[in-house]
């Protein structure tokens, strides 16, 4: 069980927190198993489930036929029976086959037999941008989850949420989609030790700032991040609120900030059109519209699918030099060296040089 | 088959065509106002499995599952009170006739979409499996759900991990108003594909209550000992229209005639003919059981009928656990 006593922390990589958080549910449930398309394969899903069969055997910890609908309705069944599944799967594309199964059965399972019984399943998938993944390897499509009442959809950004986020997601006794974006698996920070928590709902305010609002999520709250660097330098002070999960929205933490600074710009890695950065812009217009002090903004990807080439994907996503344009615009001042200081990185369609591909 | 067990069957089957035609004759009055789907002619398989299956063992069911619900022992007033979408209903009016649960004796849930119960049931077969119990998971279905891909893949996992999982399905020759022939290639049977796919699988009269009842007792020994999942294909009939309390062979989709020769093999009359003709049953105990179960079904309806709606507040509780 968690505990509320320090824990002392050490730099992990966003991946390592996962795998560490596994073994630490596994360890603590015998009722937890973990499976999904090559768990126990050489590559672990991307490091995070290595070790984990040997660690815990073969009936907990097992690779699965390429059935990704059944093997939800399979985690269901056995979550009715006391069991706490986590799955797997390594492009959340992959799982875009099981929505029977997750929007049919796991999220109404609860309600429509008027909560006799709780799917407490974990359904982790992974989302990117880059290296040619294109458009059926690449979907940022967490608003299609959020959407739909009865899941909760987890979207952690550091590795100590990652930890703490996953941790929570498998001991919850709803269904919860836990969504890691592959630009982050190698991020590095603080990770406190043991079965600590981070509770599913409250955003974490990922920097102070005065001037303006950025509501983001997962990997974009990297490049606003990155974003509020350059615009601390010209003395503009960015609130920066990582939403962590998508269902539940942090509402009252976002409408205190822009209530504070008057500007919102909403983050989105997804298309546009029906984001999670459409429903903050509209929440924070009806709620707040006497704090603001410019149009909200959202910056998120076009309504296009991701194409493959190298050539094709310059440009194409939104950085922190998009970021910062836009905050100079709501502000009204000179664009001035943005361009300069936060070029596009080279190349651009990796997160950092530790990523050669291929997947 | 021991007299007890015949005569069991009977009753059971007899008491499932009761209720449900007494469903089919109230159902104009439109205070059941959800979509029904009833399994009169087709009783002969619920009661054998009910009686074949443990009490602590599982079922999961889907659309047409009235019979499975109360051949397993599910509580015929809650039932009804979900069809009347009442707070005492079995799901507290949320589900309505296609979403019926009694965990109490391990009926874990139906639910309206074809095929999405079939890997539920693989999954409560695999949580048996890692605590270690001898439980049987029972998944019943109809000849249109092995048309869906997750009946291959639910199959598949349950055959690769050996799960202790009976698939029962009632081929009832229709989906809705499509027939069998238009929806798979002639010749290929049902349980020749399951066992194709390494699910070891037979398949039976299922207007033959005893035969079936021999046939679920035996695959649920194969089961209990260990030799994995198991499938059965029985065939069947239904009656009334796919969904509704009428008959609808007038509406063009099959013929008077074969519905009438579907009709006449019907389970009931035989199992009731056969244990009179062999002295094993009298008409008196018949008769007597028909007035209990008048009895029993007259106080279900009252109580559905008699019970009060949820409250509106309630549509907002039990969202999240």
């Amino acid at each position: 069980m968690p505990d509320s006593t320090p824990h002392p922390t050490r730099q992990l990589t966003f991946s390592t927190a996962i795998n560490e958080a596994l073994n630490i549910a596994m360890q603590t449930d015998d009722k937890v198993i973990c499976y999904g398309l090559g768990t126990d394969d050489p590559k672990g899903n991307f490091g995070t489930t290595l070790g984990l069969q040997e660690k815990f055997g073969p009936q907990r910890v097992f690779d699965m036929p390429l059935s990704e609908n059944a093997m939800t309705g399979v985690a269901i069944g056995a979550s009715l029976n006391g069991i706490r599944p986590v799955m797997c799967h390594q492009r959340f594309d992959f799982f875009l086959l099981a929505m029977d199964q997750l929007v049919n059965g796991a999220a109404k399972w609860f309600y429509m037999f008027d909560g006799q019984r709780s799917v407490p399943i974990t359904i982790r998938l992974v989302i990117g941008r880059g290296w040619g993944q294109g458009p059926t390897h690449s979907q940022n499509l967490q608003a299609w989850f959020a959407h739909i009442p009865g899941l909760k959809v987890v979207m952690p950004t550091s590795p100590a949420d990652a930890k703490g986020m996953l941790l929570s997601s498998i001991f919850d006794p709803n269904p919860v989609v836990f969504i890691e974006h592959r630009w982050l698996h190698n991020m590095v920070g603080d990770v406190p030790e043991g079965d600590v928590r981070t509770p599913i709902g409250p955003l974490r305010i990922a920097r102070s700032g005065s001037d303006v609002t950025i509501v983001s999520m997962s990997y974009m709250t990297v490049e606003a991040l990155h974003a509020a660097d350059y615009l601390q330098k010209r003395g503009i002070s960015c609130d920066i609120l990582d939403l962590r999960c998508v269902n539940p929205i942090d509402w009252p933490a976002i409408f205190s900030s822009v209530q504070k600074t008057g500007k919102l710009l909403a983050l989105d890695s997804g298309a546009e059109t029906g984001s999670i950065a459409g429903e903050v812009v509209a929440r924070v217009a009806m709620n707040c519209m006497s704090s603001l002090t410019a149009a909200p903004a959202r910056l998120a990807m076009p309504d296009v699918p991701e194409p493959t080439s190298f050539g094709m994907t310059k440009g194409f996503y939104v950085r922190a030099s998009d970021v910062a344009v836009k905050i100079l615009d709501m502000l009204g001042l000179e664009h001035g060296d943005v361009h300069e200081q936060l070029i596009e990185p080279t190349p651009h369609d990796v997160p950092g040089s530790w990523f050669t591909g291929p997947f | 088959m021991t007299p007890d067990i015949a005569k069991e069957l009977l009753f059971r089957m007899k008491r499932i065509r009761h209720i449900e035609e007494e469903i089919s004759v109230r159902y104009s009055e439109q205070a059941m106002r959800c979509p029904v789907h009833l399994c009169t002619g087709q009783e002969a398989v619920s009661a054998a499995a009910g009686l074949a299956l443990k009490i602590t063992d599982f079922a999961v069911s889907g659309h047409r599952a009235h019979g499975h619900y109360m051949g397993k022992g599910g509580d015929v007033p809650a039932m009804l009170a979900e069809m009347y979408g009442k707070r005492t209903g079995c799901a507290g009016g949320r589900g309505g006739s296609m979403h019926l649960i009694d965990e109490s004796v391990g009926f874990m849930g139906s639910t309206a979409i074809v095929g999405n119960t079939i890997p539920v049931g693989v999954g409560l077969g695999l949580s048996f499996k890692l605590s270690g119990t001898d439980q049987v998971s029972c998944i019943f279905f109809g000849d249109g759900a092995v048309e869906t891909g997750v009946f291959y893949e639910s199959m598949n996992f349950a055959a690769v991990k050996k799960l202790p999982v009976l698939f029962v399905c009632e081929n009832n020759l229709y989906s809705v108003y499509s027939p069998l022939r238009v929806r798979q290639p002639e010749g290929r049977k049902i349980f020749e594909l399951a066992k194709a796919i390494g699910v070891e699988s037979a398949h039976g009269d299922g207007n033959d209550v005893e035969l079936v009842y021999t046939m679920l007792a035996d695959a649920i020994a194969r089961i209990r000992a260990g030799a994995g999942p198991q499938f059965l294909e029985f065939d069947t009939y239904r009656w009334r229209e796919h969904c509704g309390p009428n008959f609808d062979n007038d509406i063009g989709y099959r013929t008077e005639q074969e519905y009438l020769e579907n009709r006449a093999l019907e389970p009931i009359k035989k199992q009731q003919d056969k244990l009179l003709q062999a002295k094993l049953i009298t008409t008196a105990e018949i008769t007597a059981h028909e007035e209990s179960v008048r009895i029993e079904t007259d106080a279900a309806f009252r109580f559905a009928i008699e019970s009060p709606f949820p409250d509106k507040a309630d549509v907002y509780r039990n969202i999240y656990a």
